[in-house]
């Protein structure tokens, strides 16, 4: 009996020893594997910098690639945390599960497109259909939704951002994947924000849309309401976080069950004011 | 002392020759590099799709012909402003200006030709595009007019210095001549200094126009490049896409050997063919011209 209790005693410090990594700062030890989505991977970069620099014992990798890859990279079992601008579909979700990976969602910033216009222009609410309308050239007089007779010119970012993506398919195709409007032709194509925030600045015909963090005081941001008769809404930290404003929606990471040991410290950094500080910096909405 | 001479001269002559050789290496090979880049677009894509009104790479939309149509509306209305602008300046600075002038006028033309596109571009978008804006009536600043006002601006330095040093190697006795015959400085240098330099100016011309078509940053930045097709000189009032922009803006996200990456190497092969005919046109004229004096001096 007791030879078999000095066994387990043993067995079990064996374990444990080898169930602890070393803590020894001099040497990073732990790393993290984090990849997925182009929208995140900036602020992903963003907090992995911070997160090294206050506990250098950590090594962080960072890689984009889209939400689709990161979710792949999830289910293969390569990465610690997947980044995703958009929730993991049903068939994702099976796939993990007959892999035995158990994905479990972190919602840990959001992401708000402000439409914007001239100050001096007198249009102050839209819906949702009017902007699309506007976009796709159905409208493309300021009078046509309640505006001074003037020619509407509308700004967009360049094809490759992502925001000019999430703008199509939220705006333009109401959210509707059989919808296949387009921008109209005669949408400028700006390369930069700057670019956006700059003619609008100066040009009272002008409409453009940018992340609702780098919109300045200046601008006028356009309420908006999902459908005709209902409230409209200004983008704001309250309304993009309690949902009612429309052109938002939640950036996540994922994990293979409830994240451990130095994941979890790091969603749990993440989730922090300071970590949240940083999400207002570059420009998407703090989750609380 | 004579063998290593000899021995200096022989690899000197070697290595100039091999300078003079590797410009014509490096063009075949830029020229091979495109034409493997991006002849597969024309299998990949077809011609309905290539010659439509659309460009929307996004959705494999891949119509060439606003962006063709673009680049051309704004070179050409690049060199409506830099040839008069360009020649003018070239006279005056050459047959016109007082020494000292012509002292302090040449190094400034010539500075205005190292400002870097980019600035130009931040002084289009802040100064001239909200200008013109409010000064022609417009719905935007952002015109293939605005990039071409900003080219025309790159173009000025290249067509004065190119210009100048043609009207200067214009021999003294001709101008002596005319003035001899009673002819006024404006009959001079109209119908004696500037045809007897007609080859020189023309090559200024090409070159300016040859950098205005290239241009990028700026015409990005100003010209609002939205794709429509410009179907009239009416167009050169309305936001245009050129060839470079879109280059430059969509190269840099695209995935390497896509259908959108090959036709992006499509349209450079269309811009180089493009100025390569620009200059064939101006070295034909100058070696047409150069014969013509020929024979009239013989």
């Amino acid at each position: 009996m007791k030879r078999v209790l000095t066994f387990y005693f043993l067995f079990s410090f064996i374990l444990i020893s080898c169930g602890t990594p070393s803590t020894d700062s001099n040497s990073p030890a732990q790393y993290i594997e984090n990849k997925g989505s182009d929208t995140i991977v900036n602020l992903a970069l963003a907090w992995a910098e911070r997160y090294q620099s206050e506990r250098p014992d950590v090594r962080i990798s960072v890689t984009g690639g889209g939400s689709g890859t990161g979710i792949a990279a999830l289910i293969n079992g390569t990465v610690d945390l997947a980044n995703a601008s958009r929730q993991i579909k049903e068939e994702e979700i099976a796939e993990a599960q007959s892999k035995g990976i158990e994905p479990l969602e972190h919602i840990i910033a959001r992401d708000a497109i402000a439409v914007i216009v001239n100050p001096d222009n007198p249009v102050s609410q839209l819906t949702l259909q009017q902007i699309a309308d506007i976009y796709s050239g159905v409208i493309t007089n300021w009078s046509e939704v309640g505006g001074e007779d003037r020619p509407i010119v509308k700004l967009s970012r360049e094809t490759n951002s992502g925001t000019h993506v999430y703008f199509l398919e939220t705006v333009l195709r109401l959210g509707d994947s059989e919808n296949k409007t387009l921008f109209s032709t005669d949408t400028l194509l700006l390369p930069s924000s700057e670019g956006i925030i700059a003619e609008v600045r100066q040009n009272p015909n002008a409409i453009g849309y940018d992340g609702l963090g780098y919109v300045p005081h200046d601008l006028k941001m356009i309420a908006i309401a999902e459908e005709a008769g209902g409230a409209y809404v200004l983008p704001a930290i309250e309304t993009v976080n309690d949902k009612t404003y429309p052109i938002a929606r939640d950036l996540y990471m994922y994990t293979n069950g409830e994240a451990t040991g130095v994941t979890k410290a790091y969603l749990d950094w993440i989730l922090s004011s300071e970590a949240q500080e940083i999400v207002a910096e570059l420009g998407f909405v703090p989750v609380k | 002392m004579e063998k290593s001479l000899n021995w200096r001269e022989f690899v000197v002559t070697r290595a100039i020759k091999a300078s003079g050789y590797s410009a014509i290496v490096f063009v075949l090979l830029i020229f091979v590099f495109l034409m493997r880049e991006g002849l597969p677009a024309l299998s990949e894509v077809d011609a309905g799709n290539l010659f439509s009104l659309r460009w929307y790479p996004i959705e494999d939309l891949f119509g060439i012909l606003p962006l063709i149509t673009g680049s051309l509306i704004v070179t050409f209305g690049a060199a409506l402003i830099a040839v008069p602008f360009g020649i003018g300046t070239a006279i005056y600075i050459s047959e016109i200006a007082p020494r000292w002038m012509r002292e302090i006028l040449k190094p400034l033309v010539e500075l205005l030709g190292g400002l870097p596109s980019v600035v130009l571009g931040f002084l289009g978008i802040l100064i001239v595009s909200p200008n013109l804006r409010i000064l022609l009536d417009l719905p935007t600043g952002l015109t293939a007019f605005t990039g071409s006002l900003l080219l025309g601006g790159i173009a000025v330095p290249t067509v004065v210095s190119v210009a100048e040093d043609a009207l200067d190697s214009v021999p003294r006795a001709y101008r002596e001549g005319a003035w001899a015959l009673g002819a006024t400085k404006w009959q001079t240098i109209w119908r004696v200094t500037l045809p007897a330099a007609k080859s020189g100016v023309l090559t200024a011309i090409m070159l300016g126009v040859g950098r205005a078509i290239g241009e990028t940053m700026t015409v990005m930045m100003v010209t609002g490049n939205a794709p429509v097709l410009a179907t009239s000189l009416g167009s050169l009032f309305s936001p245009v896409r050129t060839m470079t922009a879109t280059i430059a803006a969509e190269m840099g996200e695209v995935a390497n050997g896509s259908v959108h990456y090959h036709t992006l190497f499509l349209i450079g092969i269309i811009l180089f063919l493009i100025s390569l005919t620009v200059n064939v046109i101006a070295s034909s004229v100058v070696f047409r011209a150069k014969k013509r004096a020929e024979r009239i001096l013989s």
